[in-house]
């Protein structure tokens, strides 16, 4: 489990800060409860709620069958009559299924009921690739949820995030798309101590810089850091800009950094066509256009569904090299 | 076997190129593969590469003439090659010398038919540089913002880092503000022998009677040198960051009749003595007179107050925002001292610093005050 | 009923001269479905409906003006305007609702059933859908959570035999008893003649207690005729149902036959019914009075209630 440093300071797994997150969510509000598959009994797929079911019992921890519609919608409806779900979809390629429920209910009771009513919920679960689970598996979907009017949307990249931004989504009278990463699950960081939240819509600057600005999310946070290091070592100083909330954007913090530097790259692992960096892009474009030194560069995942052999996944998402040949280019240095 | 030259056609869109540059001269040995001439097409500069060897017998179109594609422009052959016959077949009717090309974006006026980056725009704006006398680096000749940089003067703004807090921060900011709400206060008390210090004063009254350097001064170029070198100090707590400062702006309290108030010199850490002690008299002469604006008595990074002329021996003076120290000063005062086994007459200052517990520990308090105290020892070298 | 029947009628002719716009759907010669089993509700219960609602809602108690004036999109209606015929909320009421997606409201209404057993409570949720939704998806995860669960919906199948131009017949293939979709799930099912407003308030009635009582889902079908086309925009005839065809149930007609039966069995006399047609006929005029004075929203109002 969690390991205590000094006081105040702890480490734990992604994975872990969810589960104390959740835990503690629980705890404090009965109207608070999980419903998904395999969270019960199983201990969750990627035992996010482990423990969960010996603690609050299956009242609250609810096994579904494998239908992504009904138990969302039920979910919403619960939400609907005051009760605070989060639903776990086993990944988000799965809540394709319940588009219907989350983009025609979820996100539009209040406004079609005048605000009489309001849908509380969060959708969780793991968005973008692992390894080698193929195209319908792999899906980084964040940009088709990012488009409706009535969602917020958030994708956490580290321990600390995660445990602060999920309490802030849970505590959200609006529904919340929380999107994590199965490979982000065991990562080790510095959590915070006890009840902290983090508020939605607040972007944070993970690596302060000079020189470039490279925006990232989820798990290309980790590349974009990656690609920072070694372009320090060229004695570039990139400055990293994670948005955590990915609707509403932050864009002041974003436009800040893009207007101090006037070289931006934004990494992300969907599909590159109307793809959410586009929209960062434009966003930037009207805000800081007389700041920037050049066109902004887009790093994305490859045009085609993904595919299962090794060699071709590698390629088709971003690694630390392509956002360092884009730092290069934005910075005339190619 | 002689061989020709041509312009070539390198996207499927490009109806006639430029030959830009040759990089090989008439008569010189050519082998294949070596790069010939660059070749302006519609989309970029392309390198034209020899196809065969020999030498470069003949060049036909001039650099700088425009010349549709399939056009012969240079002969190789060998050097005692009859070439004549391949020559009389070049059609050289369409060359012409390459006009300015078109700019893609039509609308181009005069003044801006250099292509710049909206940020050079912005900065070539705001510095008041003539786009027309810098040389574009960027694709397409743009001017980039490395191509400004000869014409900026490089004039340092003052600047603030946001640093974010550390998990053991947040932990300390915890605790000790749970002691002592808002700022946690702790204090660390030096003593300091001011006879250098004195003798530099009376040098300076002997030299400049109607403006000498006073305490104040020496104290402000010393605490100065000190927040040079302990950066640490010259911050201000920010909730989720520590805010660093880079100009080190004082402030010195001064009594008025009805209460105080606390003028700032701005940018301590590039002042000399000198320097300090004029501004000091300037500022402490209009604050006397009611005439500072707001700007010249808020946001000090740092703090001291002299109760010295009161005959205070010490106290201790509170933090006032954005800075996360102050230094309380009492009067010099002759003691005896003991130096090397024998009692002698010691003019000594207490010093008492208060810091804000949530930007400052005490080990960095203490090295601060000891460069500081070692600074006003030394004041001969502030 | 005859609110329900006059105010429809009334909306068909605001439809017509533009007060009223986009998909508009009457329920004229449903309204004893909506009246029989919404009486038997108590005021804590739920209920949900499809885009077919301005008869449920109005059963429900929904003030006429409000609804009205949510049908001519002012800011005075039930929903500021935001919501539409389609779209009726009356969250005062527990009448949650007026959906679009045919089926997509079913586990919404499961939903509320979840979180009444959550809580412990005894309420029922009442959701009213048409026979064109019980093949879709939804109407199955829902009733197999609904029976998995043991939740208190009570899911009212109003099958008035067409799915817009398609007859039931041709779309559901257990669609001589409707019912049978559920009790594949184990889902106890009835049937009632839904042109009967009396016996569907008892059928209701007695499916409501159980559902109660027992906290299991019940599925009544309610076999019924809309009189006119699916919308506004569908002839009542001739496109995909014969004129005789339309007559002959007509002949059914619930408001018809309640009132023959007040009259033949002494409940009310012919000067009882002319007085309750001339108070429906005042509280309808006085709808579409407040409904066309009433101010449209402003547009600065537009993305209110997006978010909390």
């Amino acid at each position: 489990m969690a390991e205590s440093g000094w006081a105040g300071e702890m480490k734990a797994t992604y994975r872990e800060a969810l589960n104390q997150a959740l835990r503690e969510e629980m705890r404090r509000d009965d109207r608070v409860f999980l419903i998904g598959e395999d969270v019960a009994y199983y201990q969750g797929a990627f035992k996010i709620s482990k423990g969960f079911l010996e603690e609050f019992g299956s009242r609250r921890v609810v096994d579904t069958p494998i239908t992504e519609l009904g138990f969302t919608g039920l979910a919403i409806g619960a939400a609907m009559a005051g009760l605070r779900p989060v639903v776990e979809v086993m990944t988000f390629n799965f809540a394709i299924l319940a588009m219907d429920q989350i983009v025609n209910n979820a996100a539009k009771i209040r406004y079609m009921s005048g605000g009489q009513l309001s849908v509380p919920i969060v959708i969780r679960g793991p968005g973008s690739a692992a390894h080698q689970l193929a195209a319908q598996h792999s899906q980084s979907l964040e940009a088709w949820f990012c488009h409706v009017p009535g969602l917020k949307v958030v994708a956490p990249a580290t321990p600390h995030d995660a445990k602060g931004l999920i309490k802030s989504a849970i505590r959200d009278e609006n529904p919340v798309i929380f999107i994590e990463a199965q490979l982000l699950y065991p990562m080790q960081g510095e959590i915070g101590d006890g009840d902290y939240t983090i508020p939605l819509g607040v972007a944070e600057v993970k690596r302060p810089g000079t020189d470039v600005t490279l925006i990232a999310y989820s798990k290309m946070l980790l590349v974009a850091l990656e690609a920072a290091e070694k372009l320090a070592q060229e004695g570039i100083q990139a400055e990293v800009v994670d948005p955590r909330t990915l609707r509403p954007l932050d864009l002041t913090t974003l436009a800040a950094s893009a207007k101090k530097t006037g070289k931006v790259v934004v990494v992300e692992e969907g599909w590159p066509f109307a793809g959410l960096g586009a929209q960062i892009a434009e966003s930037l474009y009207r805000q800081v256009f007389d700041y920037l030194d050049g066109p902004i560069v887009r790093v994305t995942g490859r045009d085609a569904p993904m595919p299962y052999a090794r060699d071709l996944e590698d390629a088709a998402i971003p690694d630390a090299d392509q956002v360092v040949a884009a730092a290069h280019q934005v910075l005339y240095r190619t | 076997m002689a061989s020709r030259v041509i312009m070539p056609k390198l996207t499927d869109s490009m109806e006639e190129g430029v030959v830009v540059k040759w990089r090989k001269a008439e008569g010189e040995r050519v082998e294949s593969g070596d790069v010939l001439a660059e070749i302006e097409t519609d989309k970029a500069v392309m390198d034209l590469e020899a196809f065969a060897s020999g030498t470069l017998r003949k060049i036909l179109v001039p650099e700088g003439t425009t010349v549709p594609s399939g056009t012969l422009i240079g002969v190789i052959g060998e050097s005692d090659e009859d070439i004549r016959g391949i020559l009389a077949g070049a059609q050289p009717s369409a060359a012409r010398p390459s006009a300015p090309r078109p700019s893609p974006a039509a609308v181009a006026s005069p003044e801006e038919d250099k292509r710049a980056s909206p940020r050079v725009r912005t900065l070539a704006r705001e510095h008041g540089i003539d786009l027309k006398a810098v040389k574009g680096s960027g694709p397409g000749g743009r001017i980039i913002e490395r191509d400004l940089e000869p014409f900026l003067t490089k004039k340092e703004q003052p600047t603030v880092r946001e640093v974010p807090l550390s998990q053991m921060r947040k932990a300390i900011v915890r605790m000790t503000t749970q002691s002592k709400a808002p700022v946690p206060h702790f204090y660390v008390t030096i003593e300091v022998e001011m006879a250098e210090g004195l003798r530099v004063i009376e040098e300076s009254k002997k030299a400049a009677p109607s403006s000498p350097i006073s305490i104040n001064h020496l104290l402000i170029a010393a605490a100065a040198r000190a927040l040079r070198q302990h950066q640490g100090l010259n911050a201000s707590f920010a909730g989720e960051t520590i805010r660093l400062f880079s100009s080190i702006d004082i402030g010195i309290a001064v009594a008025l009749e009805d209460g105080l108030i606390v003028p700032v010199l701005r940018d301590c850490g590039s002042k000399t003595l000198a320097q300090i002690a004029e501004a000091e008299r300037a500022l402490v002469a209009r604050a006397r007179g009611r005439d500072l604006s707001p700007e010249e008595y808020t946001g000090a990074t740092f703090l001291i107050s002299n109760l010295g002329k009161f005959d205070v021996e010490s106290f201790i003076a509170v933090i006032l925002p954005p800075a996360a120290a102050a230094l309380a000063v009492g009067s010099v005062r002759e003691v005896p001292v003991v130096r090397d086994g024998r009692v002698e007459v010691g003019h000594r200052m207490m010093l008492t610093l208060s810091c804000d517990h949530r930007v400052i520990d005490g080990a960095v308090a203490a090295q601060f005050l000891q460069t500081f105290k070692q600074a006003l020892e030394r004041a001969r070298d502030l | 009923m005859l609110l329900i029947r006059r105010f429809e009628e009334r909306t068909a002719e605001m439809y017509a001269l533009g007060k009223i716009g986009g998909f508009c759907h009457l329920c004229i010669g449903e309204e004893a479905v909506a009246v029989g089993a919404v009486d038997a509700l108590r005021p804590e219960d739920y209920v949900f409906s499809a885009y077919r609602d301005h008869g449920h809602c109005l059963a429900r108690g929904s003030d006429p003006k409000r609804v009205m004036a949510e049908l001519f999109g002012r800011v005075t209606g039930l929903c500021k305007g935001k919501g539409g015929s389609m779209h009726l909320v009356d969250a005062e009421r527990r009448f949650m609702g007026g959906y679009a997606i045919v089926g997509g409201h079913l586990p919404l209404a499961a939903g509320v059933a979840f979180t009444v057993k959550y809580r412990g409570g005894d309420q029922v949720v009442l959701c009213f859908f048409g026979e064109g939704a019980v093949p879709s998806g939804a109407c199955h995860e829902t009733l197999n959570l609904a029976a998995l669960w043991g939740l208190p919906v009570l899911f009212l199948c109003e099958n008035n035999r067409y799915g817009m131009g398609t007859p039931v017949e041709r779309a559901v293939a257990l669609y001589s008893d409707v019912a049978q979709n559920a009790a594949a799930y184990g889902i106890e099912a009835g049937r009632v003649d839904g042109m009967d407003v009396l016996a569907v308030r008892d059928a209701v009635g007695k499916a409501v207690e159980q559902v109660r009582t027992r906290q299991r889902p019940y599925f009544l079908e309610a076999v019924t005729y809309r009189f006119l086309g699916h919308s506004m925009a569908d002839p009542a005839h001739g496109h995909y149902r014969t004129k005789a065809e339309v007559d002959e149930a007509k002949k059914r007609d619930p408001v018809l036959l309640l009132r023959t039966r007040m009259l033949s069995e002494r409940l009310a006399t012919e000067a009882d019914i002319k007085r309750i047609e001339q108070e429906v006929a005042q509280i309808v005029r006085e709808a579409v009075e407040f409904a066309d004075a009433s101010p449209v929203p402003p547009v600065t109002a537009l993305e209110d209630d997006v978010y909390v």
